[in-house]
């Protein structure tokens, strides 16, 4: 067998950027959702700084409408690797008078999380935000840069980028600006499976199979919470369903399924016919709903 | 080998406005069944609102509101499918005003270039630009789309007007006759974008999709000697690896291995590469294109921005440098100014000692100048605050180019290729 190490070049790229960011930044932080494309990414960020460990904490936005399983997932996580976790709640804004709650049939407590983001990073002044987006999840986010220069305000100018050529990342900024920065920008939905089953990473087990009560709107699946506003005439039933992407409880939907192990969620993805955020309920808004997110300072 | 074990292409597409780029994007997506259904539900209702009689793939593509507005690309977008064999990495840039920029930039992440032809208009200004920019980066392939071929009857004689058109241009470029492949496609009806045309019986080449699988692009790496520029230093500090000191960066041009006699750049030391080490593997060698960390037998002092190479393999030390520049800020690059060089994650100031000409990028010729304006390409010379270590572009992609970055608004404004 040959010696020689043959790299995965998307792989390869990330870890390059991960280390871009340690180096050319005083204080990042790596935005953790619990999710599995920021669980993907806390892997990659072990190969990158291997043996030292990951030389930046990991920063929550806790809508405080997760999933439980993902709060317990997370927890676990930060121990074992011996991470510093930040969480700031999306609550304390409400409680401070800073965002109001919105009410209603599609109450979400998504967009919130902009307000208290944004605060945490004045907060700790953080440089540089390091995020799970990936370039195939939506068009607004195809012309994502992976070093996305954002102003004092979070604001995302998309007219003004900087072009980025080659390997070469320009993280210099003024004070008070900040930095986005996408590793697996250019990692498809399936690559990130993929690269979980290889890697054999562990993720929050609602990405599996399970049974949960549920009821049926606009054609999506919504999980029977009480923090998922639902009219009476949306009857409650028990399904086997699993989650594509995990966010906010109000804001993600789940997908019937019967893939219990890693191979049958891969398989299932290949065979899938509907895009990952086809179930983000909060895309369904209008046909710009992530790019006029973006603009304000979302992730 | 790509995450799945595909071979992994990086494309990037040039055409000008209303060729139909959009549409073939489109057309290859929803063709190897890259779109999703509600994508395609998507796609489906905007085409309606419109009155469109047919699906406009164009709105896969489109990201921005101002862009659905005006019906026109803006910015770079990055566009992703694979097949069976091949994952697929499309930067798909827009072709009007400000093309070369974004040419520029799609092309120096892309290892093949998809040049649109419009069959009714031929070979254009814009077609010059296009091929000029491929030239200037040293694409490995291209492959020149003519499109609308339903628009001109699918005429053989066309297609061979526009291919001999073509072939002036190739004759005055670096480009051999096997990079470049011409095919006749109509991207609205998928003639020969995925499946074989019955239209242009007389075409006996590949689609273009067969075509772009069969591809052996040359990647970033096509240089002979190793290029390690060290991007960060590990040191855990820990009991079990208390001693450990350990360069990380990404490996370009070659493989190197365990027991290499190195040269640290600009030191001169030498040392002996100790071990290799990708996470918890140690390994003997590692290829080109690997993101590893690197020990050494010696002590010795290296950090960010030095670089690790064989010994009797040093590049050239330069102080002053001459290169190809193309300017991709509004801001004018000027004789005296000072800017930020940042070559692969080493930074210098160098200041513009001479713009020695600005040259047509269409083949034309060159001009004397006092300025580079966006989208303007022209030769200049540097001279830097602290040497480093280059080949040429054409020896070595990743080690030959730089960019330049503005003192004041810290934007990246230029980007320089290494004669």
């Amino acid at each position: 067998m040959s010696n020689l190490f043959i790299p995965n070049p998307k792989e390869a790229e990330s870890i390059h950027i991960l280390r871009e960011v340690a180096a050319q930044f005083e204080r990042p932080v790596l935005l953790f959702s619990g999710g599995k494309d920021s669980i993907t990414l806390v892997r990659l960020a072990q190969k990158a700084f291997f043996p030292a460990k990951i030389p930046f904490p990991l920063l929550h936005v806790d809508t405080g409408h997760n999933f439980p399983e993902t709060i317990e997932f997370r927890d676990k996580l930060v121990e074992e690797l011996g991470l510093e976790l930040i969480v700031r709640n999306v609550q304390d804004a409400i409680d401070q008078g800073k965002v109001r709650e919105e009410r209603g049939r599609y109450a979400s407590r998504n967009s919130l999380q902009t307000t208290t983001l944004l605060d945490a990073i004045e907060e700790f002044k953080f440089d540089a935000c390091i995020g799970g987006a990936r370039r195939d999840e939506e068009k607004a986010r195809a012309k994502e840069r992976v070093f996305s220069v954002r102003d004092d305000f979070g604001q995302w100018d998309e007219k003004n980028q900087r072009p980025e050529l080659f390997d070469m990342l320009n993280g210099k900024i003024h004070l008070g600006q900040n930095v986005r920065v996408f590793p697996i920008s250019n990692w498809t939905e399936l690559d990130v499976w993929e690269y979980i089953r290889t890697e054999n990473i562990e993720i929050p087990s609602i990405y599996f199979a399970h049974k949960r009560d549920v009821f049926f709107r606009d054609g999506l699946i919504w999980t029977a919470n009480e923090h998922v506003y639902r009219e009476e005439h949306e009857e409650v039933v028990e399904k086997w369903v699993r989650f594509r992407t995990v966010g906010d409880m109000t804001c993600t939907a789940a997908v019937l399924s019967e893939a219990v192990s890693l191979d049958d969620v891969v398989a299932e993805i290949r065979e899938s016919t509907i895009s990952e955020r086809g179930a983000r309920i909060d895309d369904k808004r209008s046909e710009a709903a992530m790019e006029t997110r973006k603009k304000v300072g979302y992730f | 080998m790509d995450i799945q074990g595909r071979k992994l292409i990086k494309i990037a597409t040039a055409g000008s406005v209303d060729d139909g780029k959009s549409t073939l994007i489109g057309r290859l997506l929803y063709d190897t069944h890259s779109l999703t259904t509600d994508k395609i539900e998507a796609i489906e209702k905007n085409s309606k609102q419109r009155g469109y009689d047919y699906l406009d793939f164009s709105l896969a593509t489109d990201g921005l509101v101002a862009e659905r507005e005006q019906g026109i690309t803006i910015d770079v977008a990055h566009i992703y499918f694979n097949t069976s064999k091949t994952n697929f990495i499309v930067a798909d840039t827009p072709g009007h005003v400000e093309y070369t920029r974004n040419m520029v930039t799609g092309a120096s992440t892309s290892q093949v270039a998809i040049i649109l032809i419009d069959a009714r208009k031929g070979v254009i200004e814009q077609t010059y630009r296009h091929f000029f920019i491929s030239n200037l980066l040293r694409m490995s392939h291209v492959v020149v789309a003519v499109n609308k071929m339903d628009l001109v009857d699918y005429s053989e004689e066309v297609f061979q007007k526009i291919k001999s058109d073509f072939d002036e241009l190739v004759a005055k470029s670096d480009f051999t006759e096997d990079q470049i492949t011409f095919i006749p496609v109509s991207a609205l009806k998928g003639e020969n974008v995925t499946c074989e045309s019955v239209q242009m019986p007389w075409y006996v080449g590949n689609t273009l999709l067969d075509h772009l699988e069969v591809l052996e692009p040359n990647d970033l790496q096509e240089s002979t000697v190793a290029r390690f520029p060290v991007q960060y230093v590990v040191r855990p500090k820990t009991e079990a690896y208390h001693d450990f000191r350990g360069f990380s960066g990404k490996l370009y041009g070659n493989s190197l291995k365990v027991g290499d006699k190195v040269a640290l750049l600009p030191s001169g030391n030498e040392s002996t590469i100790k071990g290799i080490h990708f996470f918890d593997q140690e390994l003997k060698e590692a290829a080109p294109g690997a993101s590893i960390t690197i020990t050494l037998e010696d002590e010795v002092d290296c950090s960010r921005g030095d670089m690790i190479v064989k010994v009797g393999e040093e590049p050239i030390s330069e102080k002053s440098l001459t290169a190809t520049l193309c300017q991709v800020n509004s801001k004018a690059l000027k004789v005296g100014q000072k800017y930020i060089l940042q070559h692969g994650v080493n930074r210098v100031l160098a200041k513009v000692d001479r713009i020695e000409e600005k040259i047509h990028a269409d083949f034309s010729g060159k001009e004397e100048a006092e300025q580079l304006k966006l989208n303007d390409i022209g030769r200049v010379q540097f001279r830097l605050s602290k040497p480093i270590h280059v080949d040429s572009y054409k020896s070595n992609k990743s080690n030959g180019s730089f960019i330049l970055i503005d003192e004041g608004s810290f934007d990246t404004i230029s980007v320089g290729f290494i004669d």
